[in-house]
C-alpha cells in the first residue's frame, strides 16, 4: 500500500481554535452556565478518599441563595462578627483597588492590578486559614494581605516604589512580600509558586510542624508545566497544601477555553492526580470560606492536598495596561449570574438583621478615608520617578548574601554616574 | 548554621584516606546530613538505590526516608519544591541526574531561586545546592555529555562550582551546602572514578595515588571563590576547571612548558586576584574548557584578562574549547578539546 494513496481516501482534519461566546458589542446570555441551587451540594467528610469528591468537581458548592440566606451542609455557621470582618476586609480591598487604580492614572506609579469581583476568593479564604499558614499567592491576592492586617501604608510604599518600600523599589507594583504575615514573595513568572508551595508544605511535614501551605493561581496559568509538577509532587508526598484556582474566565484577552475549559472544569483535574477537588461559587464568601476550611482541615490532619476551583469573574481589566473593551463584551460583567461578593454578603447580613444599609455606607466612607490617609502618608516617602528612591548601592545588594568584587565595582560605576548627573 | 570562615579546621590532624571523587562527594553529603538537620537530599533515583552514579549510596538507609528521598521525574518540580523548602528554612541539596536534564528546571533556578533574596529584599532565601554530573568523555552522546556552566554563570544570583579532585569536591560541596545562596555544583563525571589526562586511548587510572585523592576524614571546607594553583610556572598562565585541569596539566608536562596552571574551582564568584596575579607574572594566558566555544565561560575569562592585564600581555589570550556542535557520540574524541588542540594553542602562545 502506498502511503499517499491511502491518505487520499481519508477525511481532512480540522483544527479547533477556541472562541469565546461573546465579543465586544455582543448581547450576553449566560444561561448555558448551569448554576445549581445553593445548599444542594453534599459535603463529604474532610478525610474522604479524593475520588469521592469527583461529583463536587463538576457541581458548584454554594451557600448563599438569592435571598441572602445561608443554606445547606456547606454553611460554615460563622458568627456575625466574623461575617462582618470578612465583609469589611472585602470592602477595604475594593476601596484600596479604586484608589490605587486612580493613583496609577495620575502618574504616581507605573502599574496596578485590581481584584474587583474576586475579593471573596482571597479574603474569605484567608479567614479560613490559620494566620501562620504560609500562602504562596499570585498577583491578585491583595485580599490575603489585607485580611492578615498588613499595614496599608506598606502596600502603598511598595506600589509607589519609594524610599519607604520594604522591597527597596526592586519589584513591579503589587508584587508584595511579607514574611511576618506568612505571605511569600510574589513572582512575575506565572505558576512558579505552585511547586514552591508544595515544597514548603513538604518541609513542614518533614518537620512535624502543624502549619500548612495554600497557593493561588489564575485559570489561564494552570496551563503551565509547574501546575503539573506541583500536583504530582503534592499527591506523591501527600503534601499538606491547598491549591486555589481563581477561574475568573479571562487571562488578559484569552478566555478560559485556552486553558481547556471547553472540555472540563478546572476542579476535575484534581481527580486525575488523586487529589481532592471542589468547584465553588467564588462570589459566595461563605462558600469560599467553607471550602477553604474543609481543605485546610483535610491538609492539617494529614488527609492530603485539595484543589479548589473558584468560579468567578474578572470584573475589570487585567491591569492598568489593559483595555478589555477590545476583546470582550461589556455586558458580561452585568450579566454575570453569580453577582458581586460584597453585595451578596451585605444582603446576607442585612437579612440576618446584623447589618444595615446605613452601617454599610458609613463603613465605605470610613474605609475610603483610611485608604486616602495611607496614600497621603506614603506620598511623603515619594512616588515613582520623583527622586525619593533607595540609595543606588541598594541596587547591588541582595543579589548574593555578600557583595562580590564585580558587583562592588559596578556599584562604584553607578554612583559615579549619579554624581556626574547630579553633582552635590 | 555556621559560616565557613567561622570554623577553622586543622586538616593536619585529620586521618587521610585515598577516595574517588564519587566517594568524596558521598562523604561530604553524609557529613552534612549528620551535622545539619536542615539538610535534605532529593532527586531521581537517589534514595533507596543511591543514585545512578552512587553519589548518595547508603545515605537513605543511614539518615532516613524524610532526609534522603526519590522524586518524580520532574526537574522543574525538583527545583521548585527545593525553593519552597529553602523558604521554610531547610537546606535542600537536589540532584539533577545529568546536567543535560537541568533545562526543565531552569525557570525555577533563574527566575526563582536566583532572584528570591533580591526580590524579597532578604526576607526569603533559597539556600540550595544543585548537584549535577556534567561533561563528556564517557560516550554519553549529546544528552549525557554537556557542560552548560555558562548558562548559569550568566545569571545574577547563582554561584557555580566545578571541582577537579576528590579533595576539592568534598570541601567545596560542604561550603556550597553551607552557603546561603543557590549554588550549581557541577561534578565532572569523566573524573568521578579517576583523573583523566586526555589520552583516551590509554588505560584509565583510578584516583588512588593521585595527590588530589588524599581526602581527610571528617568535616572540612574549601571557601567558594578561591582558586587553586595546581602548579607554578613562569611561561604562561593556564585557566581551567574540572576535567580540563588534568588534561592541561598532562599536556604542559609532556611538552615541558613551564606553565602556571590555575584551577578556578569556582566560576562565580571568580577568584579574580589569582587570575590577575598569575597573568601579570607570566604575560601569557590560555583558557581551557570542554563546553562549546561561543559565549562560553572562556569568553568571559578572556575579556577579564584583556581588560585587567592588557599591558602585561605579550600575546593574545588563547581559548581552547569544545566545538560549537552538540556533543557527538561516535566522534566524541574529535569533539573533546584534547592534547592536540591544547598543544597547538600553547605553541601559538609561546611563538607570539
Ligand atoms: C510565565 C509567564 N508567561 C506569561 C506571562 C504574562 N502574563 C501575565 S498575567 C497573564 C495572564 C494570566 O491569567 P490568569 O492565570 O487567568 O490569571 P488572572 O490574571 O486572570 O488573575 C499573562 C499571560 C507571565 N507573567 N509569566
Ligand atoms: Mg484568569
Amino acid at each position: 500500500m502506498t502511503k499517499g494513496e491511502d491518505r487520499k481516501n481519508r477525511p481532512g482534519l480540522s483544527l479547533h481554535v477556541p472562541e469565546p461566546k461573546f465579543r465586544p458589542g455582543d448581547k450576553v446570555d449566560f444561561t448555558h452556565l448551569a448554576i445549581p441551587e445553593a445548599g444542594d451540594q453534599p459535603r463529604p467528610d474532610e478525610s474522604c478518599a479524593a475520588s469521592e469528591t469527583f461529583p463536587l468537581c463538576t457541581d458548584l458548592v454554594r451557600v448563599l441563595d438569592d435571598e441572602g440566606k445561608a443554606c445547606g451542609p456547606w454553611d460554615p455557621r460563622l458568627s456575625p462578627d466574623r461575617v462582618r470582618a470578612i465583609l469589611r476586609d472585602m470592602a477595604l480591598v475594593r476601596a484600596f483597588d479604586e484608589r490605587m487604580y486612580r493613583g496609577q492614572r495620575q502618574g504616581k506609579t507605573s502599574f496596578y492590578m485590581k481584584s474587583t469581583g474576586e475579593e471573596a476568593t482571597s479574603v474569605a479564604a484567608a479567614h479560613a486559614l490559620a494566620s501562620d499558614d504560609m500562602v504562596f499567592p499570585s498577583y491578585r491576592q491583595q485580599g490575603v494581605l489585607i485580611a492578615r492586617g498588613y499595614p496599608l501604608i506598606e502596600m502603598v510604599n511598595q506600589i509607589y516604589s519609594n524610599r519607604g518600600d520594604k522591597l527597596k523599589g526592586r519589584q513591579l507594583p503589587i508584587m508584595y512580600s511579607s514574611r511576618d504575615h506568612s505571605f511569600f514573595s510574589i513572582s512575575g513568572n506565572l505558576a512558579t509558586q505552585l511547586p514552591q508551595a508544595v515544597g514548603w508544605a513538604m518541609a513542614s511535614a518533614i518537620r512535624h510542624d502543624s502549619r500548612i501551605a495554600a497557593t493561588w493561581i489564575g485559570e489561564g496559568s494552570t496551563a503551565e508545566g509547574d501546575f503539573h509538577s506541583a500536583l504530582t509532587f503534592a499527591t506523591v508526598y501527600n503534601a499538606p497544601v491547598v491549591f486555589n484556582i481563581v477561574n475568573n474566565q479571562w487571562a488578559i484577552s484569552s478566555f478560559s477555553g485556552f486553558a481547556g475549559a471547553e472540555r472540563t472544569t478546572f476542579a476535575a483535574r484534581a481527580i486525575g492526580y488523586g487529589v481532592a477537588g471542589l468547584r465553588v461559587d467564588g462570589n459566595d464568601p461563605l462558600a469560599v470560606y467553607a471550602a477553604q476550611r474543609w481543605a485546610a482541615d483535610r491538609a492539617r490532619s494529614n488527609a492530603g492536598p485539595t484543589l479548589i476551583e473558584f468560579f468567578t469573574y474578572r470584573a475589570e481589566g487585567h491591569s492598568t495596561s489593559d483595555d478589555p473593551s477590545a476583546y470582550r463584551s461589556a455586558q458580561e460583567r452585568e450579566e454575570w449570574p453569580l453577582g458581586d461578593p460584597i453585595m451578596r454578603l451585605k444582603n446576607h447580613l442585612i437579612a440576618l438583621g446584623e447589618w444595615t444599609e446605613e452601617q454599610h455606607a458609613e463603613m465605605d466612607r470610613e474605609l475610603a478615608e483610611r485608604v486616602k490617609a495611607a496614600t497621603k502618608e506614603a506620598e511623603e516617602n515619594g512616588i515613582l520617578g520623583h527622586g525619593l528612591h533607595h540609595p543606588f548601592h541598594t541596587m547591588f545588594e541582595d543579589v548574593f548574601e555578600k557583595l562580590p568584587w564585580n558587583l562592588e565595582e559596578q556599584s562604584e560605576q553607578a554612583i559615579r554616574e549619579r554624581n556626574i548627573k547630579w553633582p552635590e | 548554621m555556621a559560616g565557613i570562615e567561622e570554623e577553622p579546621v586543622s586538616l593536619a590532624e585529620a586521618p587521610v584516606r585515598s577516595l574517588s571523587m564519587i566517594e568524596a562527594i558521598n562523604d561530604a553529603l553524609d557529613i552534612m546530613l549528620e551535622r545539619d538537620p536542615d539538610v535534605i537530599l532529593l532527586g531521581e533515583d537517589i534514595g533507596y538505590f543511591g543514585g545512578v552514579f552512587r553519589a548518595t549510596a547508603g545515605l537513605q538507609q543511614k539518615h532516613g526516608k524524610t532526609r534522603v528521598f526519590d522524586t518524580p521525574i520532574s526537574e522543574g518540580g525538583i527545583i521548585g519544591v527545593a525553593v519552597g523548602m529553602g523558604a521554610y528554612g531547610l537546606r535542600p541539596v537536589p540532584e539533577i541526574q545529568f546536567a543535560d536534564y537541568i533545562y526543565p528546571g531552569l525557570d525555577q533556578l533563574i527566575s526563582e531561586a536566583a532572584r528570591l533574596r533580591y526580590r524579597s529584599a532578604g526576607e526569603f532565601i533559597a539556600p540550595m545546592t544543585v548537584r549535577s554530573p556534567f561533561g563528556g568523555g564517557i560516550f554519553g552522546g549529546q544528552t549525557h555529555s554537556q557542560s552548560p556552566e555558562a548558562l548559569f554563570t550568566h545569571v545574577s544570583g547563582l554561584k557555580t562550582v566545578v571541582p577537579s579532585t576528590p579533595h576539592d569536591a568534598k570541601g567545596l560541596l560542604i561550603s556550597a551546602i553551607e552557603d546561603n545562596d543557590p549554588v550549581i555544583f557541577f561534578e565532572p563525571k569523566r573524573i568521578y572514578n579517576g583523573p583523566f589526562d586526555g589520552y583516551y586511548d590509554k588505560p584509565t587510572k583510578p584516583w588512588k595515588g593521585h595527590p588530589g585523592a588524599r581526602v581527610p576524614e571528617g568535616y572540612y571546607s574549601i571557601p567558594l571563590g578561591k582558586a587553586h594553583t595546581v602548579r607554578s610556572g613562569s611561561a604562561m598562565t593556564v585557566l581551567a576547571y574540572g576535567t580540563m585541569v588534568h588534561v592541561a596539566e598532562a599536556v604542559c608536562r609532556d611538552k615541558g612548558v613551564d606553565a602556571e596552571i590555575i584551577d578556578l574551582r569556582t566560576l562565580v564568584p571568580l577568584d579574580i586576584e589569582a587570575v590577575e596575579n598569575s597573568v601579570e607574572k607570566t604575560g601569557r594566558c590560555l583558557v581551557v574548557h570542554e563546553a562549546t566555544r561561543t559565549s562560553g565561560f572562556g569568553a568571559e575569562l578572556a575579556a577579564l584578562v584583556q581588560e585587567r592585564c592588557f599591558y602585561h600581555l605579550e600575546a593574545p589570550v588563547e581559548r581552547v574549547t569544545g566545538f560549537d556542535t552538540p556533543y557527538p557520540h561516535s566522534l566524541e574524541w574529535a569533539y573533546f578539546p584534547g592534547p592536540i588542540r591544547i598543544g597547538e594553542a600553547i605553541d601559538r602562545l609561546m611563538e607570539a
